[in-house]
């Protein structure tokens, strides 16, 4: 477990300077708006996908913290891996949500969030912005198939 | 006099609150209930058990009786003329939808308007699209002051002879600001259209009378006024509900029919209620109405805007908190705290052990009109108190973004 002063920085961090925020005007990039499933946070997720590698993540909109934090974590974690590798560490991160076995260490500051799974109302914040980009990277993948 | 610590006792959630150290400041979104609706839920299943209206026995004959007292309770508290113009439904979004399938998409048609507000819940506008989108008839809003408040000009100059039904909130979901809803009818009726009122979050805290106030459609549930939830009434003077379709065929709605698809329905209420309907849930209804009729309705509305008075008085001392509703004088406290996003408060709050709902509150084209997307609403009722509201402000002060962050660690 992460020590829960570590844990609010990061959150904090991240939700205050929230990386790859912005989208871009390029058609090259898949696209998630995610505001169906709650009627609160309003996330706009973007992917870039070459090559069997994701070249480029970025989102914007209006969000709390945990929904913020949590999509520019996963966007730092999964930017620049293979689609492959960026699907398992989403596994990781969904298992840890599901209070599964999970590999911490691919985790790195998504860890953050390891008691989430404790807070029943805020589930949804911390997979909103991680839903969309799995959607994508599997989008991708089934179009390679 | 009003003895909310004697109405405390008649609630065991208020009970169950304590042992979870928890204030509920959500009666918005649904009330408690007091014991005596509880046990009348109870005595249903263990000793009236049987269907209405359909039994040649006498537990029939009796559970029927007392179905149909419940409309004439009912009848009694809004001072409604006859009990043919209580129609039960499973809740305000029930009655709501009725009224546009049932009265709208019958009797509109393309180039008539509907005239509501930027205010409404979305069960009171999203049937008015549909009814919009199969007759062609189109939904335009009376302007509201740049603070959500409401004003009788601004419904005189959004008025014309296009409109034929006026639809609105008695009290918002959001904002809690009361409708003046005796000039609108007045109004409206100088013009022929019909008034149709959403009183989910006003018959459980104002007194109301249909006739004085002349509204031709009323609809409210019984859950978030100390009934049994799926419980709704749709009020309707008999002449309009006499000419309306209902939302549902089925059995209990007909007098007869033939193998021709020829239909003689029955008359209004029991046409629109089709199938068995939520039998102790109205039971248990009618004793929340008959408890809200021991307290008076007059001193409920009295105890319910000195609450809410001073909770709005306590809430100005706040210099982190912004409020969006401050003339409202009902139930609902609708805020920010100053850079925090909504919901992290509530989880914050949550932790505290406060009760209250984060969100846009299903009224999503408010936005505009508060230029908030996002904001937290404090609703009390009958069984709250200030020493509640005291702990909620005493919490307000000392949130801070990290403390709502930790909340959700």
């Amino acid at each position: 477990m992460m020590e829960e002063s570590l844990k609010r920085a990061i959150i904090l961090d991240h939700y205050q300077h929230p990386r790859n925020k912005g989208l871009k005007d390029d058609p090259s990039y898949m696209s998630r708006h995610m505001a169906a499933d709650s009627c609160i946070d309003d996330i706009t997720v973007m992917m870039k996908i070459e090559d069997g590698e994701v070249k480029d993540v970025c989102f914007d909109g209006q969000a709390c913290t945990i929904s913020t934090s949590s999509t520019s974590i996963m966007s730092t974690l999964i930017k620049g891996q293979s689609v492959e590798k960026a699907l398992m560490i989403i596994d990781e991160y969904y298992k840890m949500i599901d209070e599964e076995h999970y590999d911490a260490e691919v985790l790195e500051e998504a860890n953050a969030f390891d008691t989430l799974s404790k807070q029943a109302n805020r589930i949804n914040c911390g997979t909103i912005g991680v839903k969309a980009m799995n959607e994508m990277l599997r989008e991708y993948q089934n179009g390679q198939q | 006099m009003y003895d909310v610590l004697k109405v405390r006792n008649d609630f065991p959630m208020i009970q169950t609150l304590k042992e979870r150290h928890m204030i509920y400041l959500d009666s918005a979104a649904t009330s408690f209930k007091p014991q005596c609706v509880i046990d009348k839920v109870n005595e249903y299943y263990t000793k009236e058990n049987a269907n209405i209206h359909r039994g040649d026995y006498d537990l029939s004959f009796e559970v029927s009786d007392e179905y149909e007292n419940a409309r004439k309770t009912c009848a009694k508290f809004l001072n409604a003329k006859k009990w043919e113009e209580i129609v039960f439904t499973n809740g305000a979004s029930s009655a709501l939808n009725l009224v546009a399938y049932g009265y709208g998409q019958k009797f509109l048609k393309e180039g008539d308007v509907i005239l509501s507000t930027e205010a409404e819940h979305a069960s009171n506008i999203l049937p008015w699209f549909k009814v919009s989108e199969v007759t062609g008839a189109k939904i335009e809003y009376i302007a509201l002051n740049h603070d959500g408040t409401f004003d009788i000009e601004s419904f005189k100059k959004a008025m014309h002879e296009g409109v034929k039904v006026v639809t609105l909130a008695h009290v918002s979901n959001v904002l809690g600001y009361i409708m003046p809803i005796k000039e609108i009818t007045k109004i409206a009726h100088e013009y022929g259209a019909v008034v149709v009122v959403d009183g989910a979050q006003s018959v459980p805290h104002l007194k109301t009378d249909v006739c004085d106030l002349d509204m031709d459609f009323l609809c409210f549930s019984s859950h978030k006024m100390l009934g049994p939830s799926g419980v709704g009434v749709l009020y309707g003077k008999y002449e309009l509900l006499d000419q309306m379709d209902p939302f549902m065929l089925g059995g209990g709605s007909n007098a007869r029919f033939d193998i021709c698809g020829n239909i003689l329905l029955k008359n209004p209420p029991f046409k629109f209620e089709a199938g068995t309907p939520c039998v102790e849930g109205v039971l248990g209804f009618k004793r929340a109405l008959e408890y809200l009729m021991d307290l008076g309705m007059d001193n409920v509305q009295k105890y319910g805007h000195e609450l809410h008075a001073y909770f709005m008085e306590r809430m100005k001392e706040l210099d982190n908190v912004e409020v969006y509703n401050p003339h409202a004088q009902t139930s609902i406290v609708t805020f920010n705290v100053k850079n925090i996003f909504a919901q992290d408060v509530a989880a914050y709050l949550n932790k505290m052990g406060i009760a209250c709902r984060s969100g846009n509150h299903c009224a999503k084209i408010l936005l505009n009109v508060i230029g908030a997307s996002e904001t937290i609403r404090a609703s009390v009722y009958l069984y709250n108190t200030k020493e509640e509201i005291d702990y909620l402000i005493e919490t307000l002060k000392g949130v801070t973004l990290e403390k709502c962050i930790g909340a959700s660690l």
